[in-house]
């Protein structure tokens, strides 16, 4: 019997930057023994009973709050939206007081998504609820990281030594961010890859290399994460056109024939603009482990909130 | 909290002796439907017993019984209270228990809330035919009205004891023994 010596201690989860590489460990390999639950005639178990989980989500999202929602209910916590388009926001009312009024309705756990950097560490210092971050701004997404890192390792069988790319729209990612902190700590090598407009100043001290050539990007690597185009930040003009960049950085079956490893593991967080960043042969390709994503992100959620749930006060 | 031995229960040969018995009792128990058991264990080391009995059960009916293991974790009502901080293994079924003769095993039986977190957990999975415990130690002080089918051995325990069961798979020993919580000089 193996005698594991980290115990696990953050009361909330608020980005990769802060855990170690024995904590992130934890997690996947506690989410290899939730996935199992998901295969059962009944993919539920009693743990989080009389929990509830609130799912506050300030910005649009469909896979990462659907997986967060299922994720509870299959640990049989019970959950609450509260989606900003229809609540009191729109009135006015500050975040904090949104948050101290759901807490009062006595709940456990706030999993937050918000445009602002910083918004779920803001949070967490104002109510007692475990507060999880499901995205802030340009800032972090540490369960995608996490479910990105679990996807490496189920495909190719561990995460130490691999190349990893990152292509596409750097400096308005928390995916990259996220994921550059967690391949890192996890002994990756990480390239970026995107047009300079795209790339953020310094990103070099993050320990990653730097690349404007897609060919350098793929050539050596082992896994590739694309990243959306976020179409509605190119009215700033920060490439010329999008036929531009589907030309010089769009992965397609061409020059993944061309490039790439023949057993390259392709992800993308999703959605995908189809025909910009990924054509539709590869998004459905043989490369693509794009669905196996989603699945796992359900039982990275599921040890998250069950290693999150056994903090007591 | 520190613990004393207090007293060796069985050696290797009497547990070897013990689990060659319970496996004789469980086919005789079960031989009109032989080709229905499965064997079952609690995490970990009644997992281990399971092997064991299967592999000896295997032997008397010449046929490979099905082995699986459960992790109770996730189903325990205690994760609130319990001091040190739960981890969740691996439960592995891959075979459909509906209709099986289940045959339970873990090492000690004392409350029964481990095995009550077990039947729950093992009826999450479908539906068998009928569901029997074979425990190697009975301790006693039960919580709840659960009773073994096989036991290995019956031994009086105070609650301020505690019986340890030592297997070479994760304790490199193999004995059985009563410990007692040690007075503070």
């Amino acid at each position: 019997m193996k005698k594991r010596s980290i115990k696990w201690t953050k009361k909330h989860l608020l980005g990769i930057e802060d855990l170690s590489r024995e904590e992130i460990e934890l997690i996947l390999e506690q989410a290899e023994n939730f996935k199992e639950i998901l295969k059962r005639p009944i993919p539920k178990v009693p743990t989080l009973r009389g929990k509830t989980i609130v799912n506050l989500f300030c910005e649009p999202s469909t896979r990462t709050r659907a997986s967060f929602e299922l994720a509870a209910k299959r640990l049989s916590a019970d959950t609450l939206n509260v989606a900003t388009a229809s609540s009191s926001f729109l009135k006015g009312e500050t975040l904090k007081d949104t948050a101290r009024n759901i807490e009062a309705m006595k709940i456990d756990m706030i999993i937050m998504r918000h445009s602002c950097s910083g918004a779920p560490h803001f949070l967490s210092s104002r109510v007692n609820a475990t507060v999880i971050n499901a995205g802030d701004g340009t800032h972090e997404h540490p369960t995608q990281a996490l479910l990105d890192t679990f996807t490496i390792k189920g495909k190719l069988g561990k995460v130490e030594g691999l190349n990893i790319s990152i292509i596409g729209d750097i400096a308005h990612s928390r995916v990259a961010r996220s994921n550059i902190w967690a391949l890192k700590k996890l002994g990756a090598k990480v390239t970026v890859c995107g047009p300079k407009t795209l790339m953020p100043a310094q990103i070099d001290k993050m320990g990653v290399k730097v690349t404007y050539d897609i060919r350098e990007a793929l050539e050596k690597a082992d896994a590739i994460n694309v990243l959306r185009i976020q179409l509605e930040r190119q009215k700033k003009n920060l490439f010329p056109s999008i036929r531009e960049y589907v030309k010089r950085f769009g992965i397609n079956k061409e020059k993944l024939d061309k490039f790439a490893k023949k057993n390259l593991v392709l992800m993308h967080p999703g959605p995908i603009n189809r025909g910009v960043e990924l054509s539709q042969d590869v998004a459905d390709g043989e490369y693509s482990v794009i669905l196996d994503q989603v699945t796992n992100g359900v039982a990275v959620r599921m040890a998250v909130l069950f290693l999150l749930s056994q903090i007591k006060e | 909290m520190a613990f004393k031995e207090k007293a060796k229960i069985l050696d290797k040969e009497g547990i070897a002796k013990t689990l060659q018995r319970i496996a004789h009792e469980i086919f005789e128990n079960n031989k009109e439907e032989i080709k229905n058991l499965a064997i079952i264990g609690i995490k970990h080391r009644g997992a281990y017993l399971a092997e064991r009995i299967a592999q000896k059960l295997k032997n008397v009916v010449g046929s490979e019984i099905p082995v699986g293991a459960v992790d109770i974790t996730l189903y325990r009502d205690d994760l609130t209270e319990v001091a040190q901080q739960p981890i969740v293994h691996s439960t592995e079924i891959d075979f459909d228990i509906t209709g099986k003769r289940i045959v339970l095993v873990d090492d000690v039986l004392y409350t029964g809330r481990t095995v009550r977190c077990a039947l729950d957990e093992l009826i999450d999975f479908g539906r068998p035919a009928c569901i029997q415990l074979a425990v190697l130690i009975d301790r006693g002080h039960r919580e709840l009205p659960i009773r073994p089918d096989f036991v290995g051995k019956n031994v009086p325990t105070a609650t301020k004891e505690s019986v340890e069961v030592r297997l070479k798979e994760s304790d490199g020993a193999e004995e059985v023994v009563v410990i007692e919580e040690k007075k503070q000089a």
